[in-house]
């Protein structure tokens, strides 16, 4: 309570002090304090210790030695790490075409006024409220070939070896991130979908649209911000997936599924390497910040501009 | 512009969170011995004890009871208290890590030796005990003297061992091999005829959980050995040049991969993962015939199948490879477990740990209930005891194993440097899915030696 009471202070001072030119930027400028206290304490400040530990070579007991460049040698001469870049990147591209047209349909969907809409959506969302370790142990057990699904039902199609197969192991994570991920994403077209005013389809009806080409000349271009939202998410969150991955492979077979994410978490935290580790931890941010970047210009070029023009 | 400008921070944000969330967990994660020992010892020291000692062990029974049971005992004693924690194994291994790391160890380590015991003794965190042993040689004569060797680095002992010895045993499925009529192989070649016989049965010839890795290892462990003798992975555990291209390896990875081509192993095994018991459960279930496992698949078949276990199952050594050069009785596995003193103890903590050592571990109540639960003591006077118990024939195997082996190779992943280990569990995986080839593999273990 002590610590209240400065704050409170403060607050009483720059009511006194009225009107005054400026006084409501610094009274922003307290609002947004705790933010910024979480982002350095617990982004900015890691980040640099990140960027510090990246230049050692350190095994997370002895002594830190400062090595220069090494790790970053070491872990750019590796094909391992040139590997898990690309995998990470064809992880983040394939569940991208998977989940998106999935979710905008069913968001459309759901977001619509038909008979059994509320207890599919239901069903829909589901997963959401499922922890991805969860998922994954559910996963791992209904896709085991000698005692899962395919095995128990005498399915050979289902009794495939789906996680000791490389490609197929590949497909399977795509596919359970997929399972995991979309009602999120339909939830969120679904928002996007019922801001649309109504007059727009009833103008389109009119003109003798059909429910394709409405769907095409007025849900989709009035989602656009939507799609935004949900792309960089997917793509952004992409670069992170861990625990699911992780439970359900290790990043195996092989290294058929070791995205850049879990060969940073095994170098750290499997073979004792900080060092190597903080270069794919900077890596990752570097990557990270450069898709948003990329994503926010070619998307942002004209945010400003109104998409309800003559409404 | 605004708003352009607040999103990329927050996504700044958002992307060096969620990448460096794992470090600053890390970080998190010392919060050191001054934590109250969650399920201590509820038992006052009796009269005007000296000292309190901290103790971190594994969770899990029978084993955290039997340590539980232990403590209390020796803290009646009045030779002082411990203060026991029990951690789930994964959890735990990443935070002594960070804790040992930070000074804020507890005054016993809970460990398994070997080469993060070698990283703790390196870093000056342990304590030596070799000349304390020397001044204790009743103490030191107590344990199967195979145990020591995971103790000991560059000469010098930096821990105790404790709890059981686990070789690595081959088991059967003997309702299999009636139906087969086969006999259990003794050389390599038997158990390659043997894969051709129970796929024709339309059973796995061998169980493996492939995921896990180490699982993996503990093929070419026991080949290594039965073809080059312990010598090959000595002279990579001494970080000789190019140890890896011994003949030995070579010709144990091509084994491995002829048993693979051979379909050797289960369908699916490299995503079957030994945490889950999977493949046990192949064994138990008749679906694989044979299984290479720890000594404590025992416990943990008899825990859930006891009819299994007691008519069922059959153990014996691993094969012998024909002109190969390793003693036939050599072993490879887990040793024993260890307790390392801390040398950030205070002088008092230290005491009542060794008195810990020599009054309170392996007292005849201690090594009953190792023997009842099925688990086989690291210590001699173990042995009259085990004609008594149920397991009898299982315990005096594995107590024969351990105490007649020339010589008892440690786990690799265990024996070598973590950053080492990792590498090498990656390789041995593409080595069974034919990813490389034995030269590679050869190769890429190379390139790891002085590291």
């Amino acid at each position: 309570m002590a610590a209240l009471a400065p704050l409170v202070e403060d607050r009483t001072q720059l009511r006194e002090r009225g009107q005054a030119p400026g006084g409501g930027k610094s009274r922003l400028g307290i609002l947004v304090l705790p933010a910024l206290l979480m982002f350095l304490a617990f982004a900015f400040i890691p980040l640099i210790g990140v960027l510090l530990l990246s230049l050692t070579d350190w095994d997370g007991i002895g002594a830190i030695q400062f090595v220069g460049a090494q790790s970053w040698r070491q872990v750019l001469t590796d094909p391992g790490t040139w590997h898990a870049v690309w995998l990470t990147f064809a992880v983040m591209i394939i569940t991208w075409l998977v989940q998106t047209p999935i979710s905008l349909l069913l968001g459309t969907f759901v977001a619509g006024q038909q008979r059994y809409r509320a207890f599919l959506a239901v069903l829909f969302f589901l997963p959401l409220l499922m922890s991805s370790a969860a998922i994954a142990i559910a996963f791992k057990s209904l896709l085991d070939p000698n005692f899962g699904l395919g095995a128990g039902l005498h399915l050979p199609f289902l009794a495939q070896d789906w996680l000791g197969d490389p490609t197929l192991a590949f497909i399977t994570v795509i596919f359970v991130i997929a399972w995991q991920f979309i009602p999120f994403h339909t939830l969120i077209y679904q928002g996007g979908v019922r801001q649309i005013p109504e007059q727009m389809y009833e103008a389109a009806q009119i003109d003798g649209a059909g429910r394709v080409r409405q769907f095409f000349f007025i849900t989709v271009p009035q989602l656009k911000y939507t799609i935004i939202t949900s792309s960089t998410l997917m793509l952004v969150g992409s670069l992170v997936y861990f625990d699911l991955i992780w439970v359900l492979t290790q990043g195996g077979p092989g290294n058929a599924t070791r995205i850049l994410a879990l060969d940073m978490y095994i170098r750290g935290f499997q073979a004792n390497q900080m060092g190597a580790a903080s270069v794919i931890g900077v890596i990752l941010v570097v990557v990270g910040l450069a898709l948003t970047l990329v994503i926010q210009r070619l998307a942002g070029r004209d945010l400003a501009a109104s998409q309800m023009e003559g409404m | 512009m605004t708003s352009a400008i607040t999103s990329r921070r927050r996504f700044l944000g958002l992307a060096a969170g969620s990448a460096l969330g794992a470090f600053g967990l890390s970080a998190c994660g010392t919060s050191g011995p001054a934590q109250p020992g969650g399920a201590a010892s509820g038992s006052a020291p009796a009269g005007g004890a000296a000292g309190t000692a901290t103790m971190w062990s594994l969770t899990g029974q029978p084993n955290e009871g039997i340590r539980q049971d232990s403590v209390d005992a020796f803290n009646k004693l009045g030779k002082g208290t411990i203060k026991v924690t029990f951690f789930q194994n994964d959890p735990y291994k990443a935070k002594i890590r960070t804790a040992v790391g930070a000074g804020q160890a507890p005054t016993l380590i809970f460990g398994w030796g070997g080469g993060i015991l070698k990283s703790y003794a390196d870093a000056g965190q342990v304590d030596d005990l070799t000349s304390w042993l020397g001044e204790n040689p009743d103490f030191k004569g107590k344990f199967i003297p195979s145990v020591w060797k995971a103790a000991t680095i560059d000469g010098k002992v930096y821990a105790v061992p404790i709890q059981n010895t686990q070789p690595i045993v081959l088991y059967y499925n003997k309702t299999l091999f009636d139906k087969a009529g086969a006999q259990p192989p003794a050389t390599w070649d038997d158990a390659m005829n043997l894969v051709n016989v129970f796929n024709g049965q339309g059973v796995a010839p061998f169980s493996l959980g492939g995921q896990s890795k180490w699982t993996s290892m503990m093929w070419l462990e026991y080949l290594f050995d039965r073809i080059g003798g312990p010598e090959v992975f000595d002279a990579i555990y001494a970080n000789k040049p190019d140890s890896w291209s011994n003949p030995a390896v070579i010709s144990s990875c091509q084994k491995v991969q002829e048993l693979v081509n051979a379909n050797g192993f289960i369908k699916g095994f490299s995503s079957i993962a030994a945490d889950t018991q999977a493949d046990q459960a192949l064994l138990y279930t008749g679906k694989a015939a044979m299984m290479l496992h720890g000594a404590w698949a025992y416990g943990n078949m008899k825990a859930t199948q006891p009819k299994f276990v007691a008519s069922g199952l059959a153990y014996g050594n691993f094969p012998t490879v024909p002109g190969g050069k390793g003693d036939p009785k050599n072993t490879v596995g887990n040793p024993a477990n260890y307790f390392s003193i801390s040398s950030k103890a205070t002088d008092e903590e230290k005491t009542v740990a060794k008195a810990y050592f020599t009054d309170g571990m392996f007292t005849d109540t201690e090594l009953d209930a190792y023997i009842k639960s099925g688990q086989v003591p690291v210590v001699k006077a173990a042995q009259p005891k085990l004609a008594s118990s149920p397991d009898a024939a299982f315990q005096q195997f594995v107590f024969n194993m351990t105490s007649q082996a020339p010589s008892f190779q440690q786990s690799w992943d265990q024996a070598l440097s973590p950053a080492q280990a990792e590498t090498l569990l990656n390789n041995i995986d593409q080595l069974f899915l034919l990813k490389i080839t034995p030269e590679q593999f050869a190769t890429a273990m190379n390139a790891t030696i002085g590291n």
